[in-house]
């Protein structure tokens, strides 16, 4: 008799199942991974989405503020320099600045046409205001503004979208921590089965310790075959759930907030990260698991 | 090779072995001999680090057992043959591709001849592709046999490697483990068979270590 002589494993023998193939159970691994995925594509739309609303509402409320004075013509210089001075003495506003006769003519050109006789007109006046951080109290604002100057209007048109831009930027918050959510569950998910699947094999792994394999060769088999099969339940799953937001309709020119609801551009590359990232997840957890779960087998 | 000095193992309750010294020296060939229960199996789990000692120290190829990372026992288990007492294997996988494990979990793979070879030095080249659960007792231990031989080691560990089979299979068996010793493997063979120790002792210089009162120790000459 002879020895046998040893050569480099061929990719056959690297691909032997040495644990054996565990039947129906395994496929729940792969159906929870595609539908927690296919839930994902959702979050991660809806924080996409959100995100785009709350910056295009953002934008806005870097805006400013305006007071417009109507006053009889011999109020309103008086009634100017009082509003002025009761925007000098408001805490939260960053700066202020009343508009002269060319930028209000400007302002007006598009409704009245050139060669607008301002001085000629009842035309208000118009004193820009641009909001602090933390902001004015306009309650109060407009309060000292009817004391003072009776005929000051502010016109903070533009605090109404603040609620809603932080609406918006809750929601993204609300999407980023769904998906960490689902990236946890998932993980929690992979580990219970892994958990399972090693003290299923217990026995296995004792021989497989007993023929001299090391804790990563052992722990490999487990990676490999969750890691597989999470990549191929999630790749369907995002798949899936990519189709229901393509089949969502489209948004339109006013970009409300439902039926903006979906991928743009590039953005459509994103939901396709799913896939790699929950194999990593099941990587990591399966790993984790199984070195784990060796270290108590001698 | 393996060296105990001072050994002693517990499960929990008193001493199963207490006070155990003794040196495997290369190419010797040993039997341990026993009641049922004495510890045999444990002692031969002490000597490839399944078990570490409770008191005493083991050495495995000039190394403590106790320093030794759980990498360097499994790279130590490529240098000891095991034929476990219920012959372990992975019954999804052919008898080949059992045999060929050692190989596979350090991913290499023997030449297929070689394989063949082996297989039949063991009388199973017909059952090369027959699951575990098929073979017989006498099949199973072989085969057992063979997966432990495969990488060449040297050291061979069987527990009571005739434990199930007849007469003539037992022989077959020792033969297989004299031509191993022949060939300059120290074996070690847990059995409380003593007509095979006697028949061993026609065919090869073989020393009995018998365990008796929670201690090993050599046994004279009369059985
Ligand atoms: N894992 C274990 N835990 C507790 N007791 C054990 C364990 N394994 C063996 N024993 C006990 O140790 C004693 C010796 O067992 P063993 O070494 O298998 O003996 P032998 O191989 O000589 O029959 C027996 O009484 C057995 O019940
Ligand atoms: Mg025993």
């Amino acid at each position: 008799m002879r020895f046998p002589r040893a050569k480099p494993a061929s990719p056959a023998t690297r691909a032997l199942q040495v644990v054996p193939p565990s039947g129906p159970t395994a496929w729940l691994a792969t159906f929870t991974a595609g539908a927690m995925t296919f839930l994902c594509v959702f979050a991660l739309a809806l924080s996409l989405a959100s995100g785009r609303l709350a910056d295009r509402w953002s934008e806005a409320l870097a805006r400013t503020a305006t007071i417009r004075l109507s006053a009889p013509a011999e109020q309103m210089e008086i009634q100017t320099a009082a509003i002025l001075s009761v925007l000098a003495t408001t805490p939260g506003i960053a700066s202020y600045r009343a508009l002269d006769e060319a930028e209000t003519r400007a302002l007006l050109e598009p409704w009245f046409g050139p060669g607008l006789p301002v001085e000629a007109l009842p035309i208000p006046r118009l004193i820009e205001v641009v909001e602090g951080d933390p902001g004015y109290d306009s309650q109060g604002l407009r309060q000292r503004l009817a004391a003072e100057a009776p005929g000051a209007l502010l016109d903070d048109h533009t605090r109404w979208r603040r609620p809603l831009a932080e609406a918006a930027e809750r929601l993204r918050i609300l999407g980023v921590l769904s998906i960490a959510l689902i990236g946890a569950a998932m993980a929690a998910m992979i580990t219970l089965a892994a958990r399972a699947a090693l003290a299923t094999n217990a026995e296995v792994i004792r021989v497989l310790r007993l023929v001299g394999a090391r804790d990563s060769y052992i722990a490999r088999a487990f990676v490999r075959r969750f890691t597989l099969r999470t990549l191929a339940g999630s790749a369907v799953g995002t798949a899936a759930g990519m189709a229901g937001v393509a089949a969502l309709p489209a948004a339109d020119a006013a970009g409300g907030f439902l039926t903006g609801l979906g991928f743009t551009g590039a953005g459509w590359l994103w939901p396709l990260v799913l896939p790699l990232l929950a194999a990593l997840v099941a990587f990591l957890a399966t790993r984790r698991a199984a070195f784990q779960k060796l270290r108590e087998l001698t | 090779m393996i060296a105990f000095e001072n050994v002693a193992y517990s499960y929990g309750g008193g001493d199963l072995l207490s006070d155990v010294t003794l040196r495997l020296a290369p190419g010797s060939f040993h039997f341990l001999t026993g009641p049922s229960g004495a510890g045999k199996s444990t002692f031969l789990k002490l000597a490839y680090a399944e078990l570490l000692p409770t008191a005493g120290r083991v050495t495995l190829f000039d190394r403590d057992v106790t320093t030794l990372s759980r990498d360097d026992v499994a790279r130590t288990r490529r240098r000891i043959g095991i034929v476990h007492q219920d012959c372990k294997f992975l019954d999804h996988l052919s008898v080949a591709a059992n045999m060929a494990l050692p190989f596979t979990v350090s991913d290499r793979e023997s030449d297929p001849q070689d394989l063949d070879e082996l297989l039949a030095w063991v009388g199973l080249r017909h059952l090369a592709d027959a699951l575990p659960p098929q073979l017989s007792g006498g099949e199973r231990q072989r085969a057992a046999l063979a997966r432990a031989v495969i990488v060449d080691p040297d050291v061979i560990l069987a527990d009571e490697p005739t434990g199930n089979v007849d007469w003539e299979m037992s022989l077959r068996i020792l033969t297989l483990l004299v031509e191993l010793n022949k060939m300059g493997k120290t074996i070690v063979v847990a059995t409380h068979d003593l007509n095979l120790i006697r028949q061993a002792k026609a065919q090869v210089q073989a020393r009995v270590l018998r365990i008796a009162k929670h201690r090993v120790q050599l046994a004279g000459a009369d059985l």
